[in-house]
């Protein structure tokens, strides 16, 4: 679900989140279209908005837990948590980690990846949220989902600034709510 | 309170080129009272033996961030150093930089850049070489992030050599801009990092020896 869809229509900060996102065609390889968040890190006006509504909807719901997609969910999920007085955990690419963990496969277009996580740093029943700076096929969240429910949490909802816009709607992932800030920002709008 | 040892060595420094939280945050009198908040933080902060490999004593910092006051309390002990030094840039190392970098930049108002490992940015970049125990990595800054007469602050979650902080420095630099500090919540000082940060002072929340 968009944040359009939730509340949010013609909130004018959701036009300069999207204004604020810069598109390199043809990264990391032709055909995709891809949506730079490091232009709206750049605009703390903007960053902050992002901040703000994921905080607002989330301030509320019990969350004891953010856990953050490396690289650019540690970006996004620190202030959230901070803000929500959550504790934050990254779910990282293998072998960053120290001590024990658990690890997930996922697929990639070409191949698997994995995603591992501390096992020690979530308790059971815990209220979870899952970020990352953009959903497209969904593997990345679907794997983290299933790390924080292997460890006894609860995956409240899965957030993210940017979606593909067949997230509209009540579209779940791996039977979870999705919450998206924007859709894919188009060539020709903002650069540096 | 400081250990022995380190206030011995202060005395004996000639210019202060670090900075350790006292209470006041002020640099006169003998009196270096940590500012109370440390103990919490450096309490969290888990050491892993042999990790990455064999000798390692690995610095995780995850466990501060399972603490949301211990979390909040490192953020707010650099917000409270930096929001009135007109720091316009923080730039933090990929990636456990962008843990800590993105919350000081938005308490401070100053925007927010990754220094990423290569090929991860997508636009237009710069690179710098530093060197690792075996070889060489670069860090990449995208073109046009960080404008000449930028006031910076770079971030990362611990200093070793200081290989990682020195390219980041250089980075910045190379496009103008002037880096005001470096700041990181671990030390390790037997490394001497803090030599390598081309004159440019660090402030540190934990030293470990």
């Amino acid at each position: 679900m968009f944040a359009v869809e939730n509340g949010l229509q013609g909130d004018p900060r959701l036009q300069a989140i999207s204004d604020a996102i810069r598109v390199i065609p043809h990264f990391p390889k032709t055909g995709i279209m891809f949506q730079d968040i490091t232009t709206l890190l750049l605009d703390p006006v903007a960053f902050k908005h992002v901040v703000d509504i994921f905080v607002d909807r989330y301030k509320h719901m019990n969350i004891s837990l953010v856990a953050g997609v490396e690289a650019r969910g540690f970006i996004f999920g620190p202030p959230i948590a901070l803000a929500i007085g959550a504790k934050f955990i990254p779910l990282r690419k293998p072998g960053k980690l120290p001590g024990r963990v658990i690890s997930e496969e996922y697929e990639l277009e070409y191949g698997n990846d994995r995603l591992e996580m501390s096992v020690e740093a979530v308790k059971s029943h815990e209220r979870a949220l899952v970020i990352d700076d953009l959903v497209a096929t969904g593997g990345t969240l679907s794997a983290s989902i299933n790390l924080l429910e292997r460890a006894g949490a609860e995956v409240v909802e899965c957030a993210c600034v940017v979606g593909l816009p067949k997230f509209k709607g009540h579209c779940k992932l791996k039977g979870k709510p999705l919450y998206v800030l924007v859709e894919p920002s188009q060539l020709d709008e903002v650069t540096f | 309170s400081l250990p022995k040892s380190l206030n011995k060595r202060e005395s004996e420094r000639k210019t202060a080129d670090f900075f350790i939280f006292r209470s006041s945050l002020t640099m006169s009198g003998n009196k270096q009272e940590e500012d109370p908040r440390i103990n919490g933080i450096k309490t969290k902060i888990r050491v892993v033996p042999d990790f990455p490999k064999k000798g390692i004593m690995f610095q995780d910092i995850t466990t501060v961030l399972l603490d949301p006051k211990a979390f909040k309390d490192t953020i707010d002990l650099f917000v409270e150093r930096y929001r009135d030094k007109n720091i316009s840039v923080v730039a933090g190392i990929e990636a456990r930089g962008f843990l800590f970098g993105p919350p000081i930049a938005l308490a401070i108002g100053a925007k927010f850049v990754p220094l990423r490992k290569p090929k991860k940015l997508p636009g237009e970049t710069i690179f710098e070489e530093y060197e690792l125990e075996y070889g060489n990595d670069r860090l990449e800054m995208h073109v046009g992030a960080v404008e000449a007469g930028d006031r910076a602050l770079v971030v990362d979650d611990l200093i070793a050599t200081g290989g990682t902080l020195c390219a980041a420095i250089n980075l910045l630099e190379r496009v103008g801009a002037e880096v005001v500090e470096c700041a990181c919540v671990i030390e390790l000082p037997e490394l001497k990092g803090r030599q390598r940060l081309k004159g440019k002072p660090l402030c540190m929340l934990v030293e470990y020896r």
